[in-house]
């Protein structure tokens, strides 16, 4: 260090490393490179006080420009909402009745109720809302607790059968493995089958009549129509929510079934909960 | 010796260079890791968090065992997509008494940290035991054996116990009655009011729908309680966090 060597042809200090002949140089940095970064520390330094960083004894510098993560999402979250608030203050207002026949606020509810949908409805319902085994198809014309626009926003805002909200649909098909006979079980399924239209045994079916006169038609009715004060489905029309076949239906005599939808309103504002209503409504089945 | 030609003392040295390059990477961890411990506005007490019940602290070690995390997160960022999608963004508390916490880097699956309540307990059973089922797009595998695994809560006291050794407040009386209250929460005709009044929010009821007590019930429950202890309706956030 004290005697450092130059390289005779540029008059560059060596480092005296040398592998095969070839000498390392201290050549300086480049001037471009090295300014660049000095700006970059430069920058730094504004940076941060710009924008919260220093830790101090109870809190971090917050910045002169008061940024904030919170601060930036209300922000932009009350930006769409400034921007959507005519439509969304009509949504809320407007009877639910009425709102099909308002064209562009319906057209505004049904594309966001279908975003609304695929976010937390399309695991159960599916994303097309056909439904799938216990969870009703939402397509079809056939509602276990009523198809008309405010049936279904009151079944999206306080479910059914949950322990959340006081207001759920609530009804209980008795387990009948506790209070019929295993061969009284199959008569009224074989009679239910008949009702349905599908192959069945009919001198079980006959005795199954009686049986479900007396036990299932309180909530199914006694021409087994259903009753949607209730939640009893319809089982004369070959829609099934869990299956029709002799197993399933044995299985549902037996057991009951005891399927449960969370209330929504917990998660969703009034103007969502109507956009959903108004969505599901204009699938196919919704009903005057 | 000029200013800049100094650095060859550093460079010539390996135990010296050595010394430098740590002091240098301390700074690092001083500046960004170690004022988390103290500075307020990173330690926000939020009302209505609690220590997992013996039943959802079962339920969250099968959650880490099945690996769970490695497609799903557990974390909201403050962003408004994900605000629309998910909820309420997550708090640092929230997390509070994970160890370790679930926040994930990886979304395969969607975010899970406000997943409870936001289906049934039929659902999750359904989902679980082939996730097609319910949603056909879906590639998450099958988890149907966990309703084939029964478990007892033989060691949940001692589970307790260890997560009180690194902070969660577990009190005496929540590690002595963790075997019962594991038992309860899953019962549906258990003594439900002891366990609510220890866990406020707990959720009850035979989670797999299955007599036996199996991990089912426990990754339910764990499941059933994410993201809903803090009531947001009587959340004012500070912006200044």
């Amino acid at each position: 260090m004290s005697d450092p060597k130059k390289d005779e042809i540029t008059g560059v200090e060596s480092t005296g490393h040398s592998w095969d002949g070839i000498e390392e140089l201290n050549n300086p940095l480049p001037r471009w490179w090295l300014w660049t970064l000095y700006l970059c520390i430069i920058w730094a330094i504004g940076y941060t006080i710009a924008y919260p960083a220093w830790p101090g004894i109870t809190k971090a510098t917050s910045g002169l420009l008061g940024y904030s993560t919170r601060g930036e999402v209300a922000e932009q979250i009350a930006v769409v909402e400034a921007r959507n608030a005519p439509l969304i203050n009509a949504l809320t207002d407007i009877e639910l009745a009425a709102l099909p026949e308002n064209d562009d606020l319906h057209r505004f509810a049904v594309a966001g109720g279908g975003a609304i949908f695929r976010t937390y409805c399309s695991q159960c319902h599916g994303s097309g809302a056909a439904g799938a085994t216990g969870y009703p198809n939402l397509l079809d014309d056939d509602w276990l607790w009523g198809g008309k626009i405010d049936q279904i926003a009151t079944t999206i805002r306080h479910g059914i059968r949950n322990d959340v909200d006081p207001d759920a649909l609530w009804s209980q098909m008795p387990a009948f493995g506790d209070i019929l006979e295993p061969a009284e079980i199959n008569d009224v399924v074989q009679y239910v089958r008949a009702m349905s239209g599908q192959g069945h045994d009919a001198a079980a079916a006959e005795a199954g009549s009686e049986i479900f006169l007396e036990q299932c038609s309180a909530c199914h009715g006694e021409d087994g129509k259903g009753n949607r004060d209730m939640g009893a489905p319809n089982l004369t029309d070959a829609i099934w929510l869990y299956g029709g076949s002799v197993e399933t239906l044995t299985y549902t005599v037996t057991n009951s079934r005891f399927g449960v939808m969370p209330p929504w309103s917990n998660r969703l504002s009034e103007a969502e909960i109507k956009a959903v209503a108004a969505y599901v409504h204009q699938l196919g089945g919704g009903e005057e | 010796m000029s200013f800049i030609q100094k650095h060859q003392i550093l460079e010539r040295s390996p135990t010296l260079l050595f010394a430098a390059s740590f002091a240098v990477v301390s700074v690092g961890g001083i500046v960004e890791i170690a004022p988390l411990f103290w500075l307020e506005n990173t330690i926000e007490n939020v009302e209505g968090m609690r220590p997992y019940t013996p039943l959802e602290l079962t339920g969250r070690d099968i959650y880490i065992r099945e690996g769970c995390y490695v497609c799903h997160s557990q974390m909201i960022r403050p962003m408004r997509d994900e605000v629309e999608r998910y909820g309420h963004y997550s708090l640092a508390a929230e997390s509070q008494y994970d160890h370790p916490f679930q926040w994930g880097s990886k979304r395969t699956g969607p975010d899970l940290a406000r997943v409870g309540g936001r289906y049934s307990d039929a659902w999750h059973v359904d989902h679980l035991m082939d996730p097609q089922s319910v949603v056909p797009e879906s590639i998450m595998p099958k988890y149907a054996f966990l309703a084939n695994t029964p478990i007892n809560g033989a060691h949940v006291a001692d589970l307790l116990r260890t997560h009180s050794i690194v902070g969660v407040p577990y009190t005496e009386e929540m590690i002595e009655n963790a075997r019962s209250d594991f038992l309860a929460q899953a019962d549906p005709d258990g003594d439900w009011g002891p366990v609510e009044a220890r866990y406020p929010g707990a959720v009850f009821g035979n989670f797999d729908g299955q007599p036996e007590l199996t991990e089912m019930d426990a990754l339910i429950a764990y499941l059933q309680m994410l993201g809903t202890l803090v009531d947001f309706s009587t959340f004012t956030p500070d912006a200044s966090r």
